[in-house]
Protein backbone atom coordinates (compact mmCIF):
# COMPACT_ATOMS: atom_id res chain seq x y z
CA UNK A 1 0.00 0.00 0.00
CA UNK A 2 1.27 3.54 -0.54
CA UNK A 3 1.99 5.78 1.87
CA UNK A 4 -0.30 8.84 2.38
CA UNK A 5 1.17 12.33 1.58
CA UNK A 6 1.54 15.05 3.83
CA UNK A 7 2.51 17.32 1.29
CA UNK A 8 0.36 19.11 -1.64
CA UNK A 9 1.59 19.65 -5.08
CA UNK A 10 0.68 23.56 -6.15
CA UNK A 11 1.37 22.68 -10.46
CA UNK A 12 0.35 19.03 -11.38
CA UNK A 13 1.22 19.99 -15.19
CA UNK A 14 4.51 17.81 -15.66
CA UNK A 15 4.53 14.76 -17.34
CA UNK A 16 4.82 11.76 -14.72
CA UNK A 17 7.25 9.31 -15.38
CA UNK A 18 7.73 5.96 -13.49
CA UNK A 19 10.35 5.87 -10.66
CA UNK A 20 11.59 2.96 -8.49
CA UNK A 21 12.36 3.85 -4.63
CA UNK A 22 12.63 0.84 -2.66
CA UNK A 23 11.30 -1.68 -5.26
CA UNK A 24 7.95 0.04 -5.75
CA UNK A 25 6.88 2.01 -8.43
CA UNK A 26 6.10 5.84 -7.88
CA UNK A 27 5.01 8.21 -11.08
CA UNK A 28 6.66 11.87 -10.40
CA UNK A 29 6.88 15.20 -12.07
CA UNK A 30 9.06 14.84 -14.70
CA UNK A 31 12.29 17.14 -14.28
CA UNK A 32 11.33 17.75 -10.57
CA UNK A 33 13.32 17.20 -7.62
CA UNK A 34 13.88 13.75 -6.71
CA UNK A 35 14.11 14.13 -3.08
CA UNK A 36 10.65 16.50 -3.07
CA UNK A 37 8.82 14.18 -5.55
CA UNK A 38 9.39 11.22 -3.78
CA UNK A 39 8.59 12.98 -0.11
CA UNK A 40 5.44 14.38 -2.31
CA UNK A 41 4.52 10.78 -3.08
CA UNK A 42 4.41 10.15 0.88
CA UNK A 43 7.89 8.06 1.41
CA UNK A 44 9.13 9.11 4.88
CA UNK A 45 12.84 6.94 5.41
CA UNK A 46 15.24 8.14 2.33
CA UNK A 47 18.61 6.39 4.37
CA UNK A 48 19.44 4.17 7.30
CA UNK A 49 22.10 5.30 10.14
CA UNK A 50 24.95 3.01 9.85
CA UNK A 51 25.06 2.95 13.93
CA UNK A 52 21.63 2.66 15.23
CA UNK A 53 19.85 1.51 11.84
CA UNK A 54 17.16 4.32 11.87
CA UNK A 55 15.53 6.07 9.09
CA UNK A 56 16.06 9.18 8.00
CA UNK A 57 14.64 12.09 5.67
CA UNK A 58 15.45 15.06 3.36
CA UNK A 59 16.53 17.68 6.43
CA UNK A 60 18.04 20.56 4.53
CA UNK A 61 17.43 20.05 1.05
CA UNK A 62 19.98 22.49 -0.41
CA UNK A 63 23.26 19.80 -0.34
CA UNK A 64 24.07 20.48 2.85
CA UNK A 65 22.93 17.69 5.89
CA UNK A 66 23.42 13.95 3.65
CA UNK A 67 20.41 13.05 5.26
CA UNK A 68 18.47 12.65 1.94
CA UNK A 69 21.05 9.78 0.71
CA UNK A 70 19.98 7.05 -1.58
CA UNK A 71 21.77 4.72 -4.17
CA UNK A 72 21.08 5.04 -8.13
CA UNK A 73 22.48 2.65 -9.81
CA UNK A 74 24.97 1.67 -6.98
CA UNK A 75 26.62 4.76 -6.64
CA UNK A 76 25.27 7.38 -3.32
CA UNK A 77 23.86 9.98 -4.21
CA UNK A 78 21.96 12.83 -2.87
CA UNK A 79 18.37 13.04 -3.35
CA UNK A 80 18.14 16.42 -3.25
CA UNK A 81 20.61 17.42 -5.98
CA UNK A 82 18.66 15.07 -8.28
CA UNK A 83 16.14 15.60 -11.05
CA UNK A 84 13.28 13.31 -11.95
CA UNK A 85 14.06 11.57 -14.58
CA UNK A 86 12.07 8.38 -16.17
CA UNK A 87 12.99 4.97 -15.41
CA UNK A 88 15.40 5.87 -12.02
CA UNK A 89 15.54 2.77 -9.73
CA UNK A 90 16.39 4.62 -6.07
CA UNK A 91 17.21 2.48 -3.23
CA UNK A 92 17.33 3.94 0.06
CA UNK A 93 21.07 4.27 1.52
CA UNK A 94 21.34 1.53 3.69
CA UNK A 95 24.06 1.27 7.09
CA UNK A 96 26.93 2.59 4.75
CA UNK A 97 30.18 3.45 5.81
CA UNK A 98 30.16 7.55 7.38
CA UNK A 99 33.42 9.71 5.85
CA UNK A 100 33.76 12.40 3.29
CA UNK A 101 34.19 9.54 0.43
CA UNK A 102 31.71 7.89 -0.85
CA UNK A 103 31.70 3.85 -2.12
CA UNK A 104 32.10 3.31 -5.21
CA UNK B 1 45.31 23.54 -17.49
CA UNK B 2 42.22 26.28 -18.22
CA UNK B 3 43.24 29.62 -16.69
CA UNK B 4 40.41 32.52 -15.26
CA UNK B 5 40.98 35.77 -13.66
CA UNK B 6 38.38 35.43 -11.19
CA UNK B 7 35.95 31.68 -10.25
CA UNK B 8 33.53 32.71 -7.83
CA UNK B 9 32.09 30.14 -5.77
CA UNK B 10 28.00 30.07 -5.10
CA UNK B 11 25.75 31.83 -7.27
CA UNK B 12 23.81 33.55 -4.60
CA UNK B 13 23.39 37.41 -4.68
CA UNK B 14 26.71 37.80 -3.52
CA UNK B 15 28.39 35.46 -6.40
CA UNK B 16 25.94 37.02 -8.81
CA UNK B 17 26.73 40.25 -8.17
CA UNK B 18 30.18 40.08 -7.99
CA UNK B 19 30.26 38.12 -11.37
CA UNK B 20 28.51 40.77 -13.24
CA UNK B 21 30.42 43.81 -12.22
CA UNK B 22 33.62 42.21 -12.35
CA UNK B 23 33.04 41.46 -16.00
CA UNK B 24 31.42 44.46 -16.84
CA UNK B 25 34.53 45.97 -16.05
CA UNK B 26 36.70 43.41 -18.18
CA UNK B 27 37.25 40.36 -16.01
CA UNK B 28 37.42 36.74 -16.93
CA UNK B 29 34.93 34.97 -14.36
CA UNK B 30 34.15 31.50 -13.90
CA UNK B 31 30.98 31.41 -11.93
CA UNK B 32 30.11 27.89 -10.03
CA UNK B 33 27.47 26.53 -8.13
CA UNK B 34 26.14 23.08 -6.96
CA UNK B 35 22.93 24.00 -7.35
CA UNK B 36 21.02 23.49 -11.07
CA UNK B 37 20.07 26.70 -11.39
CA UNK B 38 21.46 30.71 -9.97
CA UNK B 39 19.69 31.80 -7.53
CA UNK B 40 21.53 30.65 -4.67
CA UNK B 41 19.14 30.02 -1.32
CA UNK B 42 17.20 33.47 -1.84
CA UNK B 43 16.27 33.46 -5.71
CA UNK B 44 16.16 29.48 -6.12
CA UNK B 45 14.58 28.86 -9.11
CA UNK B 46 13.53 32.53 -9.74
CA UNK B 47 14.28 31.84 -13.47
CA UNK B 48 12.14 28.95 -13.67
CA UNK B 49 9.41 29.36 -10.68
CA UNK B 50 6.27 29.68 -12.10
CA UNK B 51 3.73 32.92 -11.89
CA UNK B 52 2.32 31.20 -9.15
CA UNK B 53 5.32 30.55 -6.94
CA UNK B 54 6.56 34.13 -7.89
CA UNK B 55 2.77 35.55 -6.01
CA UNK B 56 3.20 32.96 -2.81
CA UNK B 57 7.22 33.75 -2.70
CA UNK B 58 6.59 38.02 -3.23
CA UNK B 59 7.78 40.89 -4.57
CA UNK B 60 11.68 40.54 -3.04
CA UNK B 61 11.92 36.95 -4.46
CA UNK B 62 11.00 38.34 -7.90
CA UNK B 63 13.37 41.01 -7.45
CA UNK B 64 16.50 38.33 -8.17
CA UNK B 65 15.09 37.70 -12.05
CA UNK B 66 17.65 41.39 -12.14
CA UNK B 67 20.49 39.73 -10.69
CA UNK B 68 20.13 36.51 -13.08
CA UNK B 69 19.52 38.70 -16.05
CA UNK B 70 22.76 40.86 -15.45
CA UNK B 71 24.60 37.36 -15.38
CA UNK B 72 23.14 35.75 -18.22
CA UNK B 73 23.76 39.13 -20.20
CA UNK B 74 27.34 39.64 -19.24
CA UNK B 75 30.59 37.37 -20.69
CA UNK B 76 30.43 35.41 -17.06
CA UNK B 77 31.37 31.35 -17.60
CA UNK B 78 28.48 30.09 -15.43
CA UNK B 79 28.83 26.33 -14.96
CA UNK B 80 25.25 24.87 -13.03
CA UNK B 81 26.19 21.70 -10.99
CA UNK B 82 29.47 22.52 -10.17
CA UNK B 83 30.31 20.94 -6.66
CA UNK B 84 33.66 22.44 -5.81
CA UNK B 85 35.50 20.13 -3.45
CA UNK B 86 39.27 21.53 -3.01
CA UNK B 87 40.28 25.14 -3.11
CA UNK B 88 44.34 25.18 -2.54
CA UNK B 89 46.48 27.78 -3.43
CA UNK B 90 45.07 29.28 -6.36
CA UNK B 91 43.39 25.73 -7.87
CA UNK B 92 39.85 25.11 -7.85
CA UNK B 93 38.61 21.34 -8.18
CA UNK B 94 34.93 21.20 -8.84
CA UNK B 95 33.29 18.23 -10.36
CA UNK B 96 30.29 18.21 -12.76
CA UNK B 97 27.87 15.25 -13.97
CA UNK B 98 29.69 15.61 -16.92
CA UNK B 99 33.18 15.00 -15.88
CA UNK B 100 36.27 16.51 -13.74
CA UNK B 101 37.88 19.62 -13.50
CA UNK B 102 40.56 21.81 -12.27
CA UNK B 103 41.12 25.44 -13.09
CA UNK B 104 43.68 28.03 -12.17
CA UNK B 105 42.11 31.50 -10.79
CA UNK B 106 43.85 34.95 -10.47
CA UNK B 107 41.47 35.17 -7.77
CA UNK B 108 38.84 32.85 -5.60
CA UNK B 109 36.13 34.21 -4.11
CA UNK B 110 34.03 32.38 -1.74
CA UNK B 111 30.70 33.34 -2.31
CA UNK B 112 29.01 30.06 -0.51
CA UNK B 113 26.34 32.01 1.59
CA UNK B 114 24.70 30.96 4.95
CA UNK B 115 23.28 27.36 6.84
CA UNK B 116 20.48 27.62 9.39
CA UNK B 117 21.60 26.90 12.61
CA UNK B 118 21.36 23.65 13.79
CA UNK B 119 18.58 23.06 16.42
CA UNK B 120 19.08 19.73 18.33
CA UNK B 121 16.36 19.61 20.46
CA UNK B 122 14.61 16.04 21.18
CA UNK B 123 13.17 14.37 18.04
CA UNK B 124 14.99 16.61 15.81
CA UNK B 125 16.14 13.42 13.52
CA UNK B 126 12.96 11.86 13.18
CA UNK B 127 11.26 11.77 9.54
CA UNK B 128 8.92 14.24 9.03
CA UNK B 129 11.20 17.16 10.95
CA UNK B 130 12.92 19.49 8.87
CA UNK B 131 14.46 22.95 8.28
CA UNK B 132 12.16 25.71 7.60
CA UNK B 133 14.23 26.96 4.56
CA UNK B 134 13.88 23.32 3.63
CA UNK B 135 10.36 23.45 3.02
CA UNK B 136 10.66 27.10 1.72
CA UNK B 137 13.39 25.31 -1.19
CA UNK B 138 10.52 22.85 -1.96
CA UNK B 139 7.82 25.42 -2.51
CA UNK B 140 10.34 27.60 -4.55
CA UNK B 141 11.94 24.61 -6.34
CA UNK B 142 9.27 22.29 -7.21
CA UNK B 143 5.83 23.83 -5.55
CA UNK B 144 5.19 21.84 -3.12
CA UNK B 145 3.95 22.11 0.29
CA UNK B 146 3.46 21.00 3.80
CA UNK B 147 -0.09 20.65 5.00
CA UNK B 148 -0.42 21.86 9.14
CA UNK B 149 3.03 22.20 9.09
CA UNK B 150 4.36 23.54 12.86
CA UNK B 151 7.10 25.79 12.50
CA UNK B 152 9.13 25.96 15.98
CA UNK B 153 12.28 28.60 16.67
CA UNK B 154 12.48 32.12 15.98
CA UNK B 155 13.71 34.80 13.42
CA UNK B 156 12.53 36.77 10.40
CA UNK B 157 12.95 33.22 7.90
CA UNK B 158 10.14 31.33 10.60
CA UNK B 159 8.11 34.20 10.18
CA UNK B 160 8.28 34.39 5.88
CA UNK B 161 7.81 31.08 5.71
CA UNK B 162 4.57 30.21 7.59
CA UNK B 163 3.29 33.61 5.29
CA UNK B 164 4.49 31.94 2.03
CA UNK B 165 2.45 28.54 3.41
CA UNK B 166 -0.59 30.95 4.43
CA UNK B 167 -0.38 32.53 0.87
CA UNK B 168 0.28 29.11 -1.03
CA UNK B 169 -3.49 28.15 0.30
CA UNK B 170 -1.97 25.73 3.47
CA UNK B 171 -1.56 27.95 6.34
CA UNK B 172 0.21 26.75 8.91
CA UNK B 173 -1.06 24.51 11.94
CA UNK B 174 0.78 26.61 14.48
CA UNK B 175 4.18 28.73 15.02
CA UNK B 176 5.63 27.80 17.98
CA UNK B 177 8.10 30.33 19.36
CA UNK B 178 11.08 30.52 21.07
CA UNK B 179 11.86 34.30 21.70
CA UNK B 180 10.76 36.52 24.78
CA UNK B 181 9.55 39.59 25.58
CA UNK B 182 12.90 40.41 27.57
CA UNK B 183 14.61 39.39 24.36
CA UNK B 184 12.25 42.17 22.64
CA UNK B 185 12.98 44.82 25.30
CA UNK B 186 16.84 44.27 24.70
CA UNK B 187 16.79 44.47 20.75
CA UNK B 188 14.48 47.71 22.10
CA UNK B 189 17.55 49.48 23.27
CA UNK B 190 19.20 49.01 19.49
CA UNK B 191 15.82 50.83 18.11
CA UNK B 192 17.72 54.17 16.48
CA UNK B 193 20.18 52.08 14.17
CA UNK B 194 17.18 49.67 13.43
CA UNK B 195 14.86 52.61 12.42
CA UNK B 196 17.98 52.84 9.27
CA UNK B 197 16.13 49.88 8.27
CA UNK B 198 12.98 50.81 8.88
CA UNK B 199 11.19 49.18 5.58
CA UNK B 200 12.62 45.66 7.38
CA UNK B 201 10.36 46.30 10.29
CA UNK B 202 7.63 47.31 8.32
CA UNK B 203 7.87 44.38 6.24
CA UNK B 204 8.25 42.40 9.53
CA UNK B 205 4.75 44.31 10.92
CA UNK B 206 3.04 43.67 7.89
CA UNK B 207 3.98 39.59 8.11
CA UNK B 208 2.70 39.76 11.45
CA UNK B 209 -0.16 40.83 10.88
CA UNK B 210 -0.78 38.57 7.61
CA UNK B 211 -0.44 35.80 9.83
CA UNK B 212 -2.68 37.13 12.68
CA UNK B 213 -5.55 37.57 10.03
CA UNK B 214 -5.26 34.05 8.55
CA UNK B 215 -5.40 33.01 12.27
CA UNK B 216 -2.17 31.04 12.65
CA UNK B 217 -1.79 31.07 15.93
CA UNK B 218 1.57 31.92 18.09
CA UNK B 219 2.76 30.11 21.04
CA UNK B 220 5.13 32.64 22.40
CA UNK B 221 8.06 31.83 25.02
CA UNK B 222 7.97 28.13 24.16
CA UNK B 223 9.98 26.12 26.25
CA UNK B 224 11.20 22.47 26.90
CA UNK B 225 10.35 21.45 23.40
CA UNK B 226 10.50 17.55 21.97
CA UNK B 227 9.87 16.34 18.83
CA UNK B 228 7.92 13.05 19.50
CA UNK B 229 7.35 9.86 17.26
CA UNK B 230 9.28 6.62 16.99
CA UNK B 231 9.29 5.83 13.01
CA UNK B 232 8.73 9.60 12.09
CA UNK B 233 7.40 12.98 14.04
CA UNK B 234 3.64 12.73 15.24
CA UNK B 235 3.74 15.66 17.67
CA UNK B 236 5.47 18.98 19.06
CA UNK B 237 5.40 18.98 22.75
CA UNK B 238 6.02 21.84 24.18
CA UNK B 239 6.04 24.56 27.64
CA UNK B 240 4.53 27.60 26.84
CA UNK B 241 2.46 30.18 29.46
CA UNK B 242 2.39 27.75 32.36
CA UNK B 243 0.79 25.44 30.04
CA UNK B 244 1.97 22.16 28.99
CA UNK B 245 0.59 21.68 24.93
CA UNK B 246 1.19 18.09 22.79
CA UNK B 247 0.40 19.43 19.17
CA UNK B 248 -0.26 16.37 17.06
CA UNK B 249 1.13 16.92 13.37
CA UNK B 250 3.30 15.36 10.39
CA UNK B 251 5.55 17.75 10.18
CA UNK B 252 7.81 20.31 11.73
CA UNK B 253 9.88 23.24 10.26
CA UNK B 254 12.70 24.14 12.28
CA UNK B 255 14.16 27.70 12.77
CA UNK B 256 16.50 29.75 15.00
CA UNK B 257 18.77 31.82 12.33
CA UNK B 258 21.31 31.27 10.00
CA UNK B 259 25.04 31.36 10.57
CA UNK B 260 27.70 31.70 7.91
CA UNK B 261 28.86 28.70 6.35
CA UNK B 262 32.21 28.50 6.79
CA UNK B 263 33.28 25.23 5.57
CA UNK B 264 35.13 26.49 2.18
CA UNK B 265 36.73 29.62 4.08
CA UNK B 266 37.82 27.32 6.86
CA UNK B 267 39.21 24.86 4.07
CA UNK B 268 41.02 27.53 3.06
CA UNK B 269 42.88 28.09 5.79
CA UNK B 270 41.82 31.38 7.02
CA UNK B 271 41.60 32.67 10.38
CA UNK B 272 38.04 32.73 11.84
CA UNK B 273 37.11 34.80 15.11
CA UNK B 274 34.10 34.29 17.36
CA UNK B 275 31.38 37.22 17.15
CA UNK B 276 29.23 37.32 20.09
CA UNK B 277 26.11 39.35 18.37
CA UNK B 278 25.69 36.55 15.71
CA UNK B 279 26.78 33.87 17.87
CA UNK B 280 28.41 32.16 14.94
CA UNK B 281 32.37 32.02 13.49
CA UNK B 282 33.13 34.54 10.95
CA UNK B 283 35.74 34.69 8.91
CA UNK B 284 38.38 37.88 8.92
CA UNK B 285 37.83 39.75 6.10
CA UNK B 286 38.63 43.48 5.44
CA UNK B 287 35.59 45.65 4.06
CA UNK B 288 36.54 44.63 0.56
CA UNK B 289 36.23 41.37 1.17
CA UNK B 290 39.71 40.99 1.20
CA UNK B 291 41.09 37.51 3.29
CA UNK B 292 44.54 36.93 4.68
CA UNK B 293 45.11 34.36 1.98
CA UNK B 294 46.39 35.94 -1.15
CA UNK B 295 43.99 36.05 -4.15
CA UNK B 296 41.11 34.52 -1.46
CA UNK B 297 38.27 36.78 -0.98
CA UNK B 298 35.00 36.30 0.69
CA UNK B 299 31.16 38.15 -0.33
CA UNK B 300 27.79 37.62 1.24
CA UNK B 301 26.48 35.68 4.16
CA UNK B 302 29.46 33.73 4.49
CA UNK B 303 31.09 36.90 5.92
CA UNK B 304 28.55 37.10 8.10
CA UNK B 305 25.43 37.58 8.35
CA UNK B 306 23.36 40.33 6.68
CA UNK B 307 20.78 39.85 4.24
CA UNK B 308 20.60 39.34 1.02
CA UNK B 309 20.37 43.20 0.05
CA UNK B 310 24.15 43.30 2.03
CA UNK B 311 25.29 40.19 -0.06
CA UNK B 312 24.65 41.64 -3.28
CA UNK B 313 26.29 44.95 -2.24
CA UNK B 314 29.04 42.81 -1.02
CA UNK B 315 29.28 40.99 -4.02
CA UNK B 316 29.60 44.31 -6.24
CA UNK B 317 32.44 45.50 -3.92
CA UNK B 318 34.67 42.50 -4.08
CA UNK B 319 33.72 42.81 -8.14
CA UNK B 320 34.96 46.30 -7.91
CA UNK B 321 37.89 45.37 -5.80
CA UNK B 322 39.21 42.24 -7.98
CA UNK B 323 39.00 43.87 -10.89
CA UNK B 324 41.07 46.50 -9.37
CA UNK B 325 43.52 44.36 -8.27
CA UNK B 326 43.55 42.31 -12.14
CA UNK B 327 44.61 46.38 -13.03
CA UNK B 328 41.09 46.53 -14.74
CA UNK B 329 40.05 49.19 -12.87
CA UNK B 330 41.64 52.17 -11.54
CA UNK B 331 41.70 53.16 -7.92
CA UNK B 332 39.55 56.40 -8.17
CA UNK B 333 37.39 54.58 -10.72
CA UNK B 334 37.38 51.61 -7.83
CA UNK B 335 36.42 54.39 -5.16
CA UNK B 336 33.73 56.18 -7.17
CA UNK B 337 31.79 53.18 -8.07
CA UNK B 338 32.18 51.85 -4.33
CA UNK B 339 31.35 54.27 -1.80
CA UNK B 340 27.97 54.67 -2.44
CA UNK B 341 27.46 50.46 -2.27
CA UNK B 342 29.52 50.67 1.22
CA UNK B 343 27.34 53.40 2.08
CA UNK B 344 23.85 51.58 1.37
CA UNK B 345 25.26 48.56 2.77
CA UNK B 346 25.74 50.65 6.08
CA UNK B 347 22.43 51.31 6.09
CA UNK B 348 21.43 47.69 5.54
CA UNK B 349 23.25 46.24 8.02
CA UNK B 350 22.09 48.99 10.59
CA UNK B 351 19.19 46.30 11.07
CA UNK B 352 21.54 43.15 11.99
CA UNK B 353 21.95 44.42 15.56
CA UNK B 354 17.67 44.36 16.36
CA UNK B 355 17.08 41.04 14.57
CA UNK B 356 20.07 39.50 16.51
CA UNK B 357 18.76 40.35 19.73
CA UNK B 358 14.99 39.78 19.01
CA UNK B 359 14.93 36.54 18.04
CA UNK B 360 18.40 34.77 19.98
CA UNK B 361 19.19 31.40 19.03
CA UNK B 362 17.14 28.71 21.45
CA UNK B 363 18.70 28.56 24.54
CA UNK B 364 18.40 24.44 25.03
CA UNK B 365 19.33 23.99 21.52
CA UNK B 366 22.71 25.38 22.20
CA UNK B 367 22.68 23.64 25.78
CA UNK B 368 21.48 20.54 24.38
CA UNK B 369 20.21 17.78 27.45
CA UNK B 370 22.51 14.73 27.36
CA UNK B 371 20.30 12.60 25.34
CA UNK B 372 19.69 14.79 22.25
CA UNK B 373 21.73 13.72 19.62
CA UNK B 374 24.17 16.78 17.87
CA UNK B 375 25.80 14.66 15.02
CA UNK B 376 23.40 13.59 12.93
CA UNK B 377 25.69 11.76 10.91
CA UNK B 378 27.45 9.77 14.03
CA UNK B 379 24.66 9.75 16.11
CA UNK B 380 27.02 11.55 18.72
CA UNK B 381 24.61 13.00 21.71
CA UNK B 382 25.62 16.11 23.69
CA UNK B 383 26.13 13.82 26.43
CA UNK B 384 28.92 11.92 24.94
CA UNK B 385 30.68 15.38 24.37
CA UNK B 386 30.66 16.29 27.89
CA UNK B 387 31.91 12.60 28.87
CA UNK B 388 34.51 13.69 26.17
CA UNK B 389 34.97 17.27 28.16
CA UNK B 390 35.47 15.29 31.34
CA UNK B 391 37.89 13.10 29.84
CA UNK B 392 40.06 15.96 28.75
CA UNK B 393 38.85 17.08 25.62
CA UNK B 394 39.43 20.81 25.09
CA UNK B 395 38.35 21.48 21.31
CA UNK B 396 36.44 19.66 18.67
CA UNK B 397 39.07 18.07 16.90
CA UNK B 398 39.86 16.05 20.12
CA UNK B 399 36.61 15.83 20.24
CA UNK B 400 36.22 13.95 16.69
CA UNK B 401 39.01 11.22 17.99
CA UNK B 402 36.74 10.43 21.51
CA UNK B 403 33.22 10.25 19.81
CA UNK B 404 33.73 10.38 15.86
CA UNK B 405 31.41 14.19 15.80
CA UNK B 406 31.97 15.60 13.28
CA UNK B 407 33.34 12.94 10.96
CA UNK B 408 30.37 11.96 9.27
CA UNK B 409 29.75 13.21 5.40
CA UNK B 410 28.11 16.46 6.41
CA UNK B 411 32.02 17.46 7.84
CA UNK B 412 30.46 19.20 10.96
CA UNK B 413 27.98 21.77 8.81
CA UNK B 414 25.12 20.64 11.00
CA UNK B 415 27.15 19.89 14.63
CA UNK B 416 30.43 22.33 14.02
CA UNK B 417 28.79 24.99 16.44
CA UNK B 418 27.01 22.93 18.65
CA UNK B 419 29.99 21.09 19.42
CA UNK B 420 32.33 23.91 19.62
CA UNK B 421 29.55 25.34 22.46
CA UNK B 422 29.38 22.08 24.16
CA UNK B 423 33.02 21.92 24.93
CA UNK B 424 33.25 25.59 25.78
CA UNK B 425 30.65 25.38 28.44
CA UNK B 426 32.10 22.61 29.97
CA UNK B 427 35.30 23.11 29.91
CA UNK B 428 34.80 26.93 30.77
CA UNK B 429 36.53 28.51 27.98
CA UNK B 430 35.89 30.82 25.57
CA UNK B 431 34.36 29.97 21.78
CA UNK B 432 37.56 31.14 20.33
CA UNK B 433 40.13 29.39 22.73
CA UNK B 434 37.75 26.18 21.67
CA UNK B 435 37.93 26.34 18.10
CA UNK B 436 36.36 24.78 15.46
CA UNK B 437 36.46 21.31 13.66
CA UNK B 438 39.30 21.51 11.08
CA UNK B 439 37.87 21.17 7.53
CA UNK B 440 39.98 18.91 5.16
CA UNK B 441 39.48 18.58 1.74
CA UNK B 442 37.02 17.11 -0.16
CA UNK B 443 34.52 19.78 0.69
CA UNK B 444 32.22 17.38 -0.98
CA UNK B 445 31.95 13.51 -0.92
CA UNK B 446 33.97 12.73 -3.93
CA UNK B 447 35.14 9.26 -5.27
CA UNK B 448 38.33 8.09 -5.26
CA UNK B 449 37.75 8.01 -8.83
CA UNK B 450 37.27 11.59 -9.22
CA UNK B 451 40.01 12.44 -7.40
CA UNK B 452 41.86 10.21 -9.56
CA UNK B 453 40.44 11.46 -12.98
CA UNK B 454 42.75 14.87 -12.05
CA UNK B 455 45.69 13.41 -10.77
CA UNK B 456 46.61 11.39 -13.51
CA UNK B 457 48.52 13.32 -16.04
CA UNK B 458 47.23 10.71 -18.49
CA UNK B 459 43.98 11.09 -17.99
CA UNK B 460 42.44 13.85 -20.86
CA UNK B 461 41.89 16.59 -18.01
CA UNK B 462 38.58 18.40 -19.58
CA UNK B 463 38.87 22.44 -19.50
CA UNK B 464 36.75 24.46 -17.70
CA UNK B 465 34.76 26.49 -20.22
CA UNK B 466 33.77 23.63 -22.42
CA UNK B 467 30.65 22.84 -20.86
CA UNK B 468 28.13 23.99 -23.28
C1 LIG C 1 17.57 27.65 3.29
C2 LIG C 1 17.65 29.13 3.34
C3 LIG C 1 16.60 29.92 2.86
C4 LIG C 1 16.66 31.31 2.87
N1 LIG C 1 15.60 32.03 2.39
C5 LIG C 1 15.64 33.39 2.45
C6 LIG C 1 14.54 34.18 1.98
O1 LIG C 1 13.55 33.66 1.50
N2 LIG C 1 14.63 35.53 2.09
C7 LIG C 1 15.73 36.14 2.61
O2 LIG C 1 15.77 37.37 2.68
N3 LIG C 1 16.78 35.42 3.04
C8 LIG C 1 16.76 34.07 2.99
N4 LIG C 1 17.82 33.34 3.47
C9 LIG C 1 19.02 34.05 3.91
C10 LIG C 1 19.84 34.14 2.62
O3 LIG C 1 20.65 32.99 2.53
C11 LIG C 1 20.77 35.24 2.42
O4 LIG C 1 20.39 36.47 2.87
C12 LIG C 1 21.27 35.33 0.97
O5 LIG C 1 20.81 34.30 0.15
C13 LIG C 1 22.74 35.31 1.03
O6 LIG C 1 23.27 35.36 -0.24
P1 LIG C 1 24.70 34.76 -0.55
O7 LIG C 1 24.97 35.13 -1.96
O8 LIG C 1 25.67 35.20 0.48
O9 LIG C 1 24.57 33.18 -0.40
P2 LIG C 1 23.51 32.11 -0.93
O10 LIG C 1 22.33 32.73 -1.53
O11 LIG C 1 23.32 31.17 0.19
O12 LIG C 1 24.30 31.35 -2.09
C14 LIG C 1 25.39 30.49 -1.84
C15 LIG C 1 25.50 29.51 -2.97
O13 LIG C 1 26.74 28.81 -2.86
C16 LIG C 1 26.56 27.51 -3.32
N5 LIG C 1 27.62 26.67 -2.75
C17 LIG C 1 27.97 26.53 -1.43
N6 LIG C 1 29.01 25.68 -1.31
C18 LIG C 1 29.33 25.27 -2.56
C19 LIG C 1 30.33 24.38 -3.09
N7 LIG C 1 31.22 23.75 -2.29
N8 LIG C 1 30.37 24.17 -4.42
C20 LIG C 1 29.48 24.81 -5.26
N9 LIG C 1 28.53 25.66 -4.82
C21 LIG C 1 28.46 25.89 -3.48
C22 LIG C 1 25.17 27.14 -2.87
O14 LIG C 1 24.63 26.12 -3.70
C23 LIG C 1 24.41 28.46 -2.99
O15 LIG C 1 23.69 28.54 -4.18
C24 LIG C 1 17.79 31.93 3.42
C25 LIG C 1 18.84 31.14 3.93
C26 LIG C 1 18.81 29.77 3.88
C27 LIG C 1 19.95 28.97 4.40
S1 LIG D 1 18.42 17.06 2.26
FE1 LIG D 1 20.23 17.76 3.18
S2 LIG D 1 21.71 17.09 1.72
FE2 LIG D 1 19.88 16.56 0.76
Amino acid sequence: MKPVSRFEELESGAPRVPVRFGGQEYQLAEGSNLAAALMAAGVDAFRQTSHRGVGRAPFCMMGACFDCLVLVNGETRQACLMEVETGLDVQPARRMREGPYASR
Amino acid sequence: MHRVNLAIIGAGPAGMAAAAEAAKAGVRVLLLDEQATLGGQIFRNVEVGSELRGAVLGRDYRRGALLTDAVAKSDVDYVAKARVWSIEENHVAYSTPDGEYLVEADHVLLATGALERAMPVPGWTLPGVMTAGAAQIMLKQSGIVAREAVLVGSGPLLYLVAVQLVRAGFPPKALVETQTRSDMRRAMTHWRAAMRGWRYLQKGAATLNELRNAGVPRYVKSRNIALLGSRRVDAVHFSCGGAIHEMATDTVLLHHGVVPDVQAARMAGIEHHWNAQQNAFVPKVDPWGRTECDGVWIAGDGAGIGGAMSAELSGRITGLAVAHELGSLPRAERDRRANPLIGQRNVELSIRPFIDRAFPPYHEALAPEDEVTVCRCEEVKAGQIREAAEQGCLGPNQAKAFTRAGMGRCQGRYCGLSVSRILADANNRSMDDTGYVRVRPPLKPVTLGQVAALHDPNAPLEQAGGHD
